[in-house]
């Protein structure tokens, strides 16, 4: 069984996602919404990685050898500056994002498969917090592209 | 004879539920001015607070000679507050009017004629609009502009120049009531109404020092108290307000923390079974997900996170959930706070639990701060789309498109509307080069002050000021256009429970001072703004050509004024809209049948998330098929991004005190106001002092990570742990700097804004307190409200009460007439 590879892949998923919400936080501080919604939403990705540990404890951690190539994605090392640089920075999020969002999709089939209530339940409680990290992220770079790429110096 | 400094809210004329609150006629008048010597009364309402009061304005040989409150008016039976009395015409009558416009030269402003100034900004706008285009263009208003001028005012933003970039200082005051509402219930439009009252048997103040903001509502409540069968009162304040002192139950929460209180409240209401299962099952949407998300806050769990007492918060709930009629009212505290949309959705989801929305003293008053910040809202010089249209509904762009006749690509609706801090914030980068403020002072009202003053300051910023004074704003302008101010000029303007008041012009403006309405004509026929037939984009010469064409925006949209005229406003009441054919008298409350604004066609807005702002979008909004329900909207509590540490121990919040507006530019030119509270000072609870070895009236110096203040000492019943200072002081009579002592409560302030209404919070940072100096004497926080000295601890040495004195006069006469009825037929059983 393969879960485990992609509850693995999830979980360090989310991983990189909070540490590149932080260096997102951290190299814009003054775009305080930016800031603080980036901590916030860091600290959701901590508690999916928390959610998923009991899920991995049971079903077992992976064999190295299972993993198939290039599984995992790199976080941010650096945050741009500017506000063209602030508009990538996002933009790296939402594929951070994105990617963590479709694993839970994956994760979700396979517990309706194994009709795995628990994981099912989790399933519902992160991936609709990390769909609505989504949202804000679409929501805030629509709000900084016109600007950004019109009228920025 | 009655002093209104000392007797804020005058004599009381107790009633009872659902009797008509007497009539009782305040009137002033200039020292040596007799009845007999008024040659006019000019029918008015009054802009020194959200209120909304009728007044009439007493003229003499053409200046204003006095006010008195307007008997027929449904707003405040003839009542006025010290603001109104004192500051309404004194406040503009003054030796410090700006006469002429001003326009930089070798870095100092000097006097020229209107043609040189506006050649001066027409040729800067055409010229970064030509090379930079429209998003290199800002607004920046009011909450005291008339209707006709906001209306002119967005047209020129929208359908003009195209950008988005347009707010008003009612970011600062009122944007969370329209988000809550927009939220909650699909539109802005306050669903209750001050009759609430008069019919209710318990209030909810949440976050409202009524009794200083809304001096004239207080005394209605005053006069309930006073009557047979008193509302129960509760409080939410940190501080020991009127209200609070008043209150059957004060909840001084921590400051951040209120929405873990609403959750509370909300969860003993479930718990308990205070809920109307019907009501819930046919008019409201999403009530699980309220329920899962209040689960964790038992009672102990609030007074955990809060600071208060659960007992306090069994009480509270249990005086929600079980009176008949209960009303609540919402401003500051809440708004300008962490998760301020989120905990004034709580509000309305209280209403909406016990299907106490509608009905006669079941209300919500979501209120505003401001005279005419309701009008910002409805016309869009906010940002908003006007006649609480939807940005993202193509439809409704397409509307206004057609309304203006102008090419709908034009009006910016790609993205959410520029709100103020943003605004600023692209000044800052130097890609809004061209700002153009209106009847507003961010130098001292916008929070964290020396980044502000570097902003205005911005080489590459071209600033246009429109003001009475010369504000500490501005100071920095690059052009500053003298201003008409009320009385001097005519139009409408919409209070917090909708009702529109005429205000005529009484006397002429002082000089070449110009109405806001004319100057924006000016700059769009100047700028050669047209219609796509090639005719003038604004083809207006009277406010009510300006009026007229509102009415048709409003046309079947929730502010529906199509059946006002300025002559039906005249001689009577105000008259709250929809006035319409189905309401031709208006209406009093929304929502009666359970019916809300939540269809996709007709909604404000498809709503957001409310923890960080994602735009919840058509296609899921659809999907969830509001049909006209109510939506409980929630988030979970998140605690405030700045709380106290061993640096800065302290919370620091500010706000109002009863007998200044704003940044004082017109009471401070009060005599009779500006000695009730002459200067700045800061309030320490009586534990705290004496920690700090502090007493009344030392100085001391209260830091924040980003500024200072100095200010002397009052030792009040604020609660401990809490500083607090009034935000009204700045510069202008101190040589306009804020030199080596600064006292502006903004100094202190945090960058910051809720996610959904982007209201800046700034009611919560992190502080230290020094003392620096002994001080010469008691501190001058007026001894008549929240500022009072302590009761509390040891016996304080005895204080002199704050009193105006001869010059403080005011004459009321108790129920010379029957109490005006509530306009609509609705009304009747």
């Amino acid at each position: 069984m393969k879960l485990p590879v992609y509850l693995g892949l999830l979980y360090k998923a989310e991983g990189t996602l909070a540490q590149s919400f932080r260096q997102v936080s951290e190299g814009h501080g003054h775009e305080p919404d930016v800031q603080f919604l980036c901590q916030a939403l860091a600290d959701q990705c901590d508690q999916h990685q928390q959610a998923l540990q009991p899920i991995i404890e049971r079903y077992g951690e992976v064999d190295d050898e299972d993993e198939p190539e290039r599984l995992h994605a790199d976080g941010l090392q650096n945050s741009r500056s500017g506000p063209v640089g602030l508009l990538r920075d996002l933009q790296d999020l939402y594929l951070l994002a994105s990617l963590v969002d479709i694993t839970w999709t994956m994760i979700k089939q396979a517990a309706q498969g194994l009709r795995d209530k628990e994981l099912l339940g989790i399933v519902n409680d992160c991936d609709g917090q990390t769909s609505t990290q989504l949202k804000w992220l679409q929501t805030r770079m629509k709000q900084a592209a016109p600007q950004a790429l019109i009228a920025a110096k | 004879m009655v002093d209104r400094i000392a007797q804020i809210w005058g004599t009381r004329t107790p009633f009872g539920r659902g009797e008509r609150w007497p009539v009782r006629v305040d009137q002033v008048l200039a020292q040596g001015v007799a009845e007999s010597d008024v040659q006019v009364w000019v029918q008015s309402a009054c802009v020194l607070c959200s209120n909304g009061c009728g007044i009439d304005i007493g003229v003499r040989d053409g200046v204003m000679v006095g006010v008195r409150g307007r008997a027929a008016d449904i707003v405040n039976h003839g009542r006025l507050g010290p603001k109104g009395l004192f500051a309404s015409w004194q406040g503009v009558q003054n030796k410090d009017r700006l006469t002429r416009p001003l326009v930089r030269e070798n870095g100092e402003l000097v006097e020229t004629d209107w043609d040189t100034a506006m050649e001066r900004i027409v040729s800067r706008s055409r010229s970064l609009l030509d090379t930079k285009g429209p998003l290199s263009h800002g607004f920046y208003t009011s909450g005291q502009l008339f209707l006709e001028e906001y209306y002119a005012q967005a047209i020129v933003g929208k359908a003009g120049i195209g950008t988005p970039h347009m707010d008003g200082n009612t970011r600062l005051c009122t944007a969370t009531a329209a988000a809550a509402m927009k939220e909650s219930f699909g539109s802005d439009g306050q669903p209750g109404s001050y009759v609430d009252i008069d019919e209710c048997d318990a209030m909810f103040l949440f976050g409202h020092n009524m009794a200083e903001t809304q001096t004239v509502l207080w005394s209605r409540v005053l006069d309930r108290i006073a009557g047979p069968d008193r509302p129960r009162i509760v409080c939410v304040d940190p501080r020991e307000t009127e209200v609070a002192r008043h209150a059957e139950v004060h909840l001084p929460v921590r400051p951040g923390t209120n929405l873990a209180l609403m959750h509370g409240l909300v969860r003993e209401l479930f718990v308990n079974g205070w809920i109307d299962q019907d009501y819930i099952d046919r008019h409201t949407m999403n009530v699980d997900e309220l329920r899962s998300t209040v689960e964790p806050w038992t009672p102990e769990a609030v007074a955990d996170t809060c600071g208060v007492e659960a007992e306090d918060v069994r009480r509270a709930a249990e005086i929600f959930g079980t009176s008949e009629r209960v009303l609540s009212t919402v401003l500051q505290g809440f708004y300008q706070s962490s998760q301020a949309t989120a905990a004034s959705c709580a509000v309305n989801n209280l209403h909406l639990l016990r299907g106490m929305i509608g009905k006669p003293g079941c209300g919500i008053l979501q209120m505003n701060g401001q005279p005419t910040a309701q009008n910002n809202r409805e016309c869009g010089a906010d940002g908003d789309l006007s006649g609480f249209r939807n940005w993202e509904n193509p439809d409704h762009v397409q509307e206004l498109a057609e309304l203006w006749n102008v090419d709908p690509a034009i009006i910016p609706h790609w993205a959410p509307p520029t709100h103020a801090m943003q605004i600023f914030r692209y000044v800052e980068q130097g890609s809004i080069e061209f700002l153009w403020i209106s009847a507003t002072n961010p130098a001292v009202s916008m929070p964290q002050l020396p980044r502000i003053r570097d902003i205005l300051a911005s080489d590459s910023l071209f600033l246009v000021v429109q003001d009475l004074y010369l504000t500490e704003t501005a100071q920095f302008a690059d052009v500053v256009l003298p201003a008409a101010a009320w009385g001097e000029k005519t139009g409408t303007f919409t209070n917090v429970n909708r009702t529109v008041h005429l205000s005529e012009k009484a006397v002429e403006p002082p000089g070449e001072a110009r109405s806001d309405l004319r100057t924006f004509l000016d700059y769009s026929a100047r700028m050669g703004f047209q219609q796509l037939d090639g005719s003038p984009l604004l083809d207006w010469n009277q406010p009510e050509d300006a009026f007229n064409a509102w009415k048709e925006c409003t046309r079947g949209r929730p502010c529906d004024y199509t059946g006002l005229t300025y002559d039906k406003l005249r001689g009577g009441s105000g008259v709250p809209w929809p006035c319409n054919e189905n309401h031709p008298d208006g209406t009093v409350r929304l929502y009666h049948d359970g019916v809300f604004p939540t269809d996709p066609e007709y909604c404000e807005t498809y709503g957001h998330d409310l923890l960080t702002g994602a735009t919840v979008g058509p296609e899921a909004y659809k999907a969830m098929n509001p049909a006209g329900r109510a939506i409980f909207k929630t988030a979970p509590y998140h605690p405030a991004h700045e709380t106290p540490d061993e640096e800065f121990p302290l919370l620091y919040t500010t706000g109002r005190t009863v007998y200044h507006f704003h940044t004082r530019t017109k009471t401070g030119r009060s005599p009779q106001l500006n000695h009730a509270a002459r200067d700045a000072w800061v309030e320490m609870s009586v534990k705290d002092a004496e920690s700090y070895g502090v007493t009344e009236g030392n100085i001391v110096r209260v830091e924040s990570r980003r500024g200072h203040i100095t200010a002397p000492v009052r030792v009040s019943d604020i609660r401990d742990g809490t500083i607090f200072a009034p935000f009204h002081y700045g510069y202008w009579d101190q040589d306009g700097a804020q030199g080596t002592s600064p006292r502006a409560a903004n100094e202190l302030t945090l960058t910051e804004w809720d996610p959904v209404s982007k209201q800046p919070v700034l009611k919560n940072a992190a502080v230290r307190v020094t003392k620096i100096a002994e001080g010469t004497g008691p501190s001058p926080a007026p001894t008549t409200t929240a500022s009072r000295p302590a009761t509390r601890g040891k016996a304080r040495r005895h204080l002199l009460p704050t009193a105006g004195g001869p010059a403080a006069q005011s004459t009321e006469r108790i129920a010379p007439a029957a109490a005006p009825a509530v306009a609509t037929k609705e009304e009747q059983p």
